[in-house]
């Protein structure tokens, strides 16, 4: 992997701010709720515990190739990402403006542990309401787009909001999940999950897992302009929140279950998906491994 | 309260729910009609079976049956916590499921939530807390975590955080709190038949619970920050 911290064009680096001016087209960026509005957690404040002024989560709108859309981005340096009364209620503006505005879509710049604990149950409810609205807004057509590769990768319940997206871009470095590393060795043990095994961590809960699986529909690298590639493509062939694609997808997910249901680890699983060289899979540079496998699928 | 106890407080004109295992799925007799039941019981762990199960029951009944109310039944200690899970892809069975509760809304199904167990995290986010309301009933417990535990990942001591919570809407788990929250609309006494006819009968309306968190006092922010970023100006010539 490149010296990451060294390179300016790393998406796992840069802040929210960095990543959205990143993705947009030049200047086109109008925040809303800026810092300067001084809106900031209530509940933090009561527990004596530093807060942000835009309490982690950076909303507003842009041009991508000219394209109007809603972006909301979490800042992980503040808390983790972690989502907070403010934090969840902007994301839900943002979403409601969606479904009432119609942009040509909502790009999720998702960097989050999850429910932030110090409000846990504002949190949570936070949380189900950014669901409700995603998909309120899906619903009435507008593609909602997450994009995950930053250092707190995507878990708790904004695993679950990824899941309720259109599509996900990810880079390797990104990951996604429900019970993230950390809670798994604390809740169940350290037999059931070491989380100091960075290769077990990764190939369990890393993009290229992720988009083995098809969780993820693309597979990037760890770069600013690809991200941008990536949502352009993803926002050109949104997957509309109907019947018929609902019961596609869960004809995908219950096949995935039959077939990988009694894998221990991922090597098995990616064993019986078909993947050829398992013990290169790891040192491939995303666009190798994802024209290896689309050779291989294309011809099967 | 046991599921059957439940079903016979909600439902006294009759019902025919199966229990399998930790999953309830059936149908009953509803104020003007035949109603889809559907949850979980034994404050189940929902894993990648149990939400591809929900989500299956579901997708049958918005293909048969148009229209047909929903009532869900929550009991569930949160998503199963298990490597192979994870390794699975639960946060996608999750979000499966609940883009299956938003598909059901969009369609005009109505969808309430009655709560009657441990209601928590990523076991009510994907199918209880996606309803149009959500009532709780004797025993409805939501919580995201322990105190205990929250104490080890927040790092603040635990006696500091037992007398925070004390009074705390935001992290004392329990009923207490997401009533306050908005995150709960109301407690059903008995007899419960009557409330739930009223529930199914009121028409589906947008997501009113961060007002109702704020006319509570449990969240002062939410529904105000939400209203300005979906009504902010926008830059000007668009």
């Amino acid at each position: 992997m490149r010296p990451a911290a060294l390179d300016r064009r790393s998406w796992r680096e840069a802040t929210a701010r960095r990543r959205l001016a990143a993705l947009l087209d030049p200047g086109s960026f109008v925040e809303w709720l800026a810092p300067a509005s001084r809106v900031t957690s209530p509940h933090l404040a009561t527990l004596g515990l530093p807060v942000a002024f835009d309490d982690g989560a950076v909303v507003g709108e842009g041009r991508l190739q000219g394209q109007r859309v809603l972006l909301a981005a979490q800042e992980g340096a503040f808390m983790g990402g972690a989502v907070g009364e403010v934090h969840g209620a902007k994301l839900t503006g943002l979403l409601r403006r969606a479904l009432r505005e119609r942009p040509a879509g909502v790009l999720l710049l998702l960097d989050s542990g999850g429910v932030r604990l110090q409000e846990a149950n504002a949190g949570l409810v936070a949380v189900s309401e950014v669901m409700r609205a995603l998909l309120e807004a899906r619903a009435a057509g507008v593609p909602v787009i997450g994009l995950i590769g930053g250092a707190w990768g995507c878990f708790g319940g904004m695993g679950i909001v990824a899941g309720c997206c259109d599509a996900l871009a990810m880079s390797e470095e990104g990951r996604l999940g429900v019970s993230g590393p950390d809670v798994l060795e604390t809740v169940k043990g350290v037999e059931e999950l070491d989380s100091a095994d960075r290769a077990l961590v990764w190939r369990t809960w890393g993009g290229k897992h992720r988009w083995l699986l098809g969780d993820a529909d693309r597979l990037v690298a760890d770069d600013l302009g690809a991200f941008r590639a990536a949502a352009l493509e993803l926002l050109a062939a949104p997957r509309p929140l109907e019947l018929e694609t609902l019961e596609a997808s869960h004809r995908a997910l219950a096949r995935r279950l039959e077939r990988l249901g009694g894998a221990s680890d991922a090597r098995e699983a990616w064993r019986s998906l078909g993947v050829q060289d398992l013990d290169q899979v790891a040192g491939m540079e995303p666009e190798q491994l994802v024209r290896a496998e689309g050779a291989r699928r294309g011809i099967r | 309260m046991t599921p059957s106890h439940l079903l016979d407080a909600l439902f006294p004109a009759g019902h025919a729910v199966r229990v399998d295992g930790p999953v309830l799925a059936g149908t009953a007799s509803g104020p003007t009609g035949v109603v889809a039941v559907l949850g979980t019981c034994g404050a189940a762990e929902v894993g990648v079976e149990v939400a591809l199960r929900l989500a299956g029951e579901l997708l049958a009944v918005l293909r048969a049956h148009p229209g047909r109310p929903v009532v869900f039944l929550v009991d569930t200690r949160g998503q199963r916590m298990s490597r192979r899970d994870e390794l699975l892809g639960l946060a996608s069975y999750l979000g499966h499921l609940a883009a299956t509760v938003g598909l059901a809304r969009q369609r005009g199904h109505r969808l309430v939530a009655v709560l009657f167990g441990d209601a928590s995290s990523g076991g009510v986010l994907p199918l209880g807390f996606m309803a149009d309301e959500i009532h709780a009933v004797d025993g409805a417990n939501p919580w995201v975590m322990a105190l205990p535990a929250m104490a080890r990942v927040t790092k603040l001591p635990l006696e500091r955080l037992e007398a925070l919570s004390r009074g705390s809407a935001v992290l004392a788990p329990g009923l207490e709190s997401f009533l306050r929250l908005g995150g709960v609309d109301q407690r059903w006494e008995p007899p419960l038949a009557p409330r739930l006819a009223a529930a199914l009968q009121r028409p589906s309306g947008p997501d009113a619970r961060d007002l109702l968190g704020h006319q509570r006092g449990g969240r002062p922010l939410a529904a105000e920050v939400a209203r300005r970023v979906a009504a902010a100006p926008g830059p000007v010539g668009r």
